[in-house]
């Protein structure tokens, strides 16, 4: 059966299952659009939490990055799951215990001032948007490669099947769908890289298999994996070789980022008691790190597997000829995320590090790297390819490709239908609404945001790589610091967490526009964007962190010279920092 | 439940949130990256230590962290018959 057949068949048949969910989960009032009723198992809640954190980021592009880097990249790995264990202990339990819908909510009752409140909507709002672009350019990638559709078709197809579930079932209908998403996705990240891992080292497990010995060579995969790119000239895969500093300044941003991110907080409402809350955490980072252990091992398999396939003879064999190019490579090359360019004449392909060249390249006189470029993002989507997996493989990618990029948009586009709707129009502008017209205004407000989120797909502004960082930045130096101290200290008052707010958003914000450009416009920014411009050698990806720690000092100093909390806030704080007493959903 | 138990509830609550957290940070940010070179000499394959606590252990471990932390609370909650 011809590939494209068989994508359509995984991909429609994903797609399918999806709106049949959605037409059995309705929502049919603002308990079941926000919160599913609070009547989700906690272990389906953390498999939900699963599809919805593990993004397109985290699917098509971070066994990409770790192939780049090696060692260096393992920030994402620990940034992104470590982020669980501070939700687990810090966040969820009291968040669940206060039992609303939104963490505007919480911030705006916990603080008791409608400026908390507009503030954390409007962090909400720039970190949900900037957020869900990347998503839909993700769906995007997928479809024009598997789908053979150009992207901007692929782009209206992901939206109406979003607007069906989302639209229809609200939190209800995206946790299902996540559930099943989650399947989708997992059996396609781990299928082919449990083939891989056995051709590579004959062990199945890829967590095992990266630690493994490499069948061809007989030494250790990754001993292998450093001798052959050092002999191309590249860093060791193993090695450090970046600033330590920063490593552990960005690891922690993306910890304390993940915690603050709404649509992953927003989860943990839809659970029945305050301890399903902690095991749902539990069984989220279980189902995330299914995922995150084999990410590692994918990377250094693929770019092994890239390299063999470049160097067919071995490294000192004759390299491959254009003419000889395997499918992939066409198909790939067709996208332009990959380009090759024959820049000596020669018809084969060399692939070295330029900047430091390997003996050969000199000796034999070659004219440059000729694999001018490789994308990280098609690392995953081409993998069972390059490995030459069967055809049914290949669907399976392309569908989970999709089910990652859907499961996090669907996520994010509640939390932004929900800070409009609940935050905005019921808790601020207008508090008579009935539950009727606010599920309306939630449902339109939901179509508004795919609307907007299609039209930024299909124009998307240069930068959203940048912007989910910034995104990130913004999470760990607004939400997190406010929500904590809501709960960990009970004489935190309202000036002093606005002030903390602004002070950690205002300082994030700049630090990321003083090198990137004012909203990213090119040749905006004010220092050149390198390690010797930056404060103290802090790079602005790693600033979320630094940025959360002057939101607690601001937060902190302003206290002190402000009116104290009132007696009831104090009651509300001892009231969230013990289970007895959650009950069922709770609104205004 | 009276303030006194409240806060007795509350200092073992924070005092084994410190202690998991302490483990957190030791895992990922000691092991997985500072503390790297004190574990080079201990050979993982192909690599070391501090290698695979970056790409394994440490997520390994926050499991373990996350489920230990909620079943000493769901027993602290009985204990303090603050569960629901």
């Amino acid at each position: 059966m011809d590939q494209f057949v068989i994508n359509l068949i995984f991909v429609g048949g994903s797609f399918a299952l999806y709106i049949g969910i959605a037409i059995w989960a309705r929502a049919g009032s603002t308990a079941d659009f926000y919160a599913a009723s609070r009547g989700v198992n906690p272990i389906v809640n953390g498999a939900a939490t699963a599809a919805d954190w593990m993004s397109a980021a985290s699917f098509i592009s971070m066994a990409g990055l770790i192939a780049a880097v090696g060692y260096g990249n393992s920030t994402f790995l620990m940034g992104w799951t470590g982020g669980y264990v501070i939700l687990a202990l810090l966040l969820a339990p009291y968040l669940r215990k206060f039992g609303r819908f939104t963490v505007p909510d919480f911030i705006g009752d916990r603080f008791y001032s409608q400026t908390a409140r507009l503030v954390a909507v409007i962090s909400l709002l720039v970190m949900s948007i900037t957020y869900v672009i990347g998503q839909m350019t993700g769906a995007a990638v997928a479809f024009s490669r598997f789908l053979e559709v150009d992207a901007t078709t692929g782009l209206f197809i992901a939206s109406a099947v979003v607007f069906c579930y989302a639209v229809l079932g609200g939190m209800k209908g995206i946790t299902y769908t996540q559930l099943a998403q989650y399947v989708v996705l997992i059996i396609a990240y781990t299928i082919p890289a449990v083939f891989i891992s056995l051709q590579l080292t004959g062990n199945p497990l890829p967590q095992l298999g990266l630690f493994s010995t490499h069948t061809a060579t007989g030494q250790p995969l990754l001993q292998t994996l450093n001798e052959v790119l050092m002999e191309l000239g590249f860093n060791d895969y193993t090695g450090n070789h970046g600033s330590t500093f920063n490593m552990v300044l960005f690891t922690l941003s993306l910890m304390i980022g993940t915690a603050g991110l709404p649509h992953v907080i927003i989860r943990f409402f839809t659970v029945p008691k305050v301890a399903d809350a902690r095991t749902s955490a539990g069984w989220a980072l279980v189902f995330i790190a299914l995922l995150y252990t084999v990410a590692p091992a994918v990377g250094a398999m693929a770019r092994l597997n890239i390299i063999t396939t470049l160097y067919p003879d071995g490294l000192q064999g004759e390299p491959l000829a254009f003419d000889n190019k395997p499918d992939w490579m066409l198909n790939w090359e067709r996208t332009g995320l990959l380009r090759f360019e024959d820049k000596n004449g020669d018809g084969l392909i060399q692939y070295y590090n330029e900047a430091n060249p390997p003996a050969r390249a000199i000796e034999e006189g070659w004219e440059g790297n000729e694999m001018v470029l490789f994308n990280n993002d098609i690392l995953v989507l081409a993998n069972p390819e390059i490995a030459q997996l069967p055809g049914w493989v290949i669907g399976l990618i392309a569908a989970g490709g999709h089910a990652a990029a859907l499961s996090t948009a669907a996520g994010l586009l509640l939390a932004i239908s929900s800070a409009v709707s609940h935050d905005l129009i019921k808790s601020m502008i207008n508090p008579g609404i009935s539950e009727k017209g606010e599920l309306l205004a939630a449902r339109i407000s939901m179509a508004f945001a795919i609307a907007l989120a299609t039209y930024l797909g299909l124009n998307p502004p240069g930068f959203a790589a940048q912007v989910v960082a910034l995104a990130f930045g913004l999470a760990a130096a607004s939400l997190f610091p406010a929500i904590m101290m809501g709960i960990f200290s009970k004489k935190m008052n309202s000036t002093g967490a606005i002030a903390g707010m602004i002070v950690g958003l205002g300082s994030t914000v700049l630090y990321i526009f003083t090198y990137l450009g004012w909203f990213f416009i090119p040749g905006t920014n004010m220092l050149p964007n390198t390690a010797d411009n930056w404060l103290f050698g802090i790079s602005p990806l790693s600033f979320g962190a630094v940025g959360a720690m002057l939101n607690f000092i601001a937060a902190f100093i302003v206290m002190k010279i402000s009116a104290p909390v009132p007696k009831e806030i104090e009651e509300l704080v001892e009231s969230i920092r013990v289970p007895k007493g959650a009950g069922v959903a709770v609104d205004h | 439940m009276s303030d006194k138990s409240t806060d007795a509830y509350w200092k073992a609550n924070v005092r084994i949130i410190t202690i998991c957290m302490v483990i957190w940070a030791l895992v990922s940010f000691g092991f997985g990256i500072v503390l790297r070179p004190l574990l080079a000499g201990i050979p993982v394959g192909g690599t070391d230590l501090g290698f695979w606590f970056a790409q394994q252990g440490s997520m390994l471990t926050f499991i373990a962290l996350v489920f230990y932390y909620r079943g000493y609370m769901n027993k602290l909650d009985r204990e303090f018959g603050v569960e629901e």
